[in-house]
């Protein structure tokens, strides 16, 4: 078992057998860099991207070759194909795209050396050569609404990238604030799906975009099925994204940021609420994952092993990951730098390492 | 040999010490001091400046000779000692942050 974290002073390896009880740490690599994510290719695990960034030396983009012992830096130039046109700014006016970072890396299923990049300014790139360079798959950034697209509080990102397993040209994407997309053709064109979600700042309750979805998540085995954490809102599709529903049921609060599947399960769900969009911590000082059987709705508390006073941590949109073991490991970090594993469902957890800078994201490798 | 201080970061992107030593052709200023620092070191390239419009980030500086080069013309002369190797070009991070 691998576990991959990025954190805003560097990144970690975490390793461990399949009992996931011991943990070997390695890092800190890049030592004093954001990482924003770093995941592994499912087709050659050895086969690691990380993006590295820092608001005074911009984006460097790193790729390993034998699982983390070693990187070398590879291509790091984002441009924006052809015109770029402006987005909203927070008030409403007119601000020209500007690349500002890589929040998300998506390796093929099928191909070692492609990989997808998400990027801030909303914008979604490809590399066909491990990452030495990348060409911009322009078709969302150019989509018909784009101009109408405004930034979330962390930036108009574009942080995840779902390749559906049954046919690799169908992609599922999120942007803070635009919303969720897919397109059906490898990138070339997108449509808006996001049908039933209701954001409270948007005066239109049917608009097309303008909602800050904050992550989604898909099983493998049923591709149609999506589910959401919104801003607000537990949502769920069975229909690839056309319909959206409401799962929000008995969550102490539907706010939130990340959102996974169980891996053994499609139906059994994880959110990590959160106090509101002004307290950006654990409600009433109890961290606690809760977990849904029955596809949403129907929720639980589960908090063995969690700090049940005095935690105030956030638990940001790429922080979470399962891994591919029956009972499913479940894996979350901190805004307070610690990264709890959980072996058994999510029934009981343990701080793997407790003091890491602020995490950014957590990616499981499961190791054959 | 042309002297450049590199800031922490960028040291252990270009797995250098603070201090590295270039061999400039032609005359010594900013853009040629760059091009060489980045010939030599590719893992900076889009580091100190942006790869596209190869302008300084924003939140960096150029300093040598206790002067502030950050404005001058990229293809001004920079001071004959550092061209002399007898003075460092260095590099800045601004302080800001945490």
């Amino acid at each position: 078992m691998r576990v991959l974290v990025g954190t805003r002073k560097g990144a970690f390896i975490l390793n461990s057998d399949g009992a996931r009880k011991s943990w070997d740490v390695q890092g800190p690599l890049f030592p004093g860099w954001e990482i924003y994510h770093l995941k592994g290719s499912p087709v050659d695990p050895d086969r690691l991207y990380a993006s590295q960034s820092s608001g005074w030396f911009g984006q460097v983009m790193q790729r390993s070759s034998d699982a983390g012992k070693t990187w070398e830096t590879v291509g790091n130039q984002f441009l924006y194909e052809g015109e770029v046109g402006p987005h909203k700014w927070y008030d409403g006016s007119p601000h020209p795209y500007e690349f500002k970072r890589v929040w998300h890396l998506e390796p093929s299923l099928h191909d070692a050396d492609l990989v997808y990049a998400g990027a801030e300014d909303a914008a979604l790139f490809q590399s066909k050569d491990g990452g030495t360079s990348w060409a911009e798959l322009p078709g969302i950034r150019t989509h018909k609404t784009a101009s109408e697209w405004a930034p979330g509080a962390g930036g108009l990102c574009l942080h995840t990238i779902i390749i559906d397993p049954t046919d690799h040209d169908r992609i599922f994407i999120a942007i803070s604030s635009a919303g969720a997309f897919r397109t059906d053709d490898a990138g070339k064109t997108w449509r808006a799906i996001n049908h039933g979600l209701r954001s409270n700042h948007i005066p239109d309750p049917d608009a097309e975009v303008g909602h800050c979805v904050h992550r989604l998540a898909m099983h493998p085995s049923k591709p149609e099925t999506l589910y959401m954490q919104k801003h607000w809102d537990v949502m769920r599709t069975d229909d690839g994204g056309e319909n959206w529903r409401e799962v929000s049921g008995n969550l102490p609060t539907d706010f939130g940021f990340v959102i996974d599947v169980n891996s053994n399960d499609p139906e059994t769900v994880y959110v990590l609420p959160i106090t509101s969009d002004s307290l950006h911590y654990v409600p009433d000082g109890k961290l606690s994952v809760y977990r849904s059987k029955t596809g949403g709705d129907d929720w639980e508390a589960l908090t063995k092993g969690l700090p049940q006073e005095d935690c105030y941590v956030n638990v940001l949109r790429d922080a979470m990951a399962v891994d591919g073991l029956d009972p499913c490991g479940v894996y979350f970090g901190t805004s307070g730098g610690q990264v709890y594993a959980s072996a058994d469902d999510g029934n009981s957890w343990n701080a793997v390492v407790r003091d890491l800078p602020g995490v950014l994201s957590v990616e499981v490798q499961t190791l054959k | 040999m042309i002297q450049v201080v590199l800031p922490r970061n960028l040291q252990s992107l270009a797995g250098t010490g603070r201090t590295v030593e270039l061999d400039v052709s032609g005359q010594a200023t900013q853009r040629s001091v760059l091009d060489a620092l980045e010939a030599r070191y590719p893992a900076l390239l889009g580091t100190i400046r942006d790869p596209g419009t190869k302008r300084r980030r924003p939140m960096l500086r150029f300093f040598a000779c206790e002067e502030d080069h950050s404005d001058d013309p990229i293809d001004a002369p920079l001071p004959s000692e550092v061209a002399a190797g007898k003075e460092p070009y260095l590099i800045l991070g601004a302080i800001a942050g945490g």
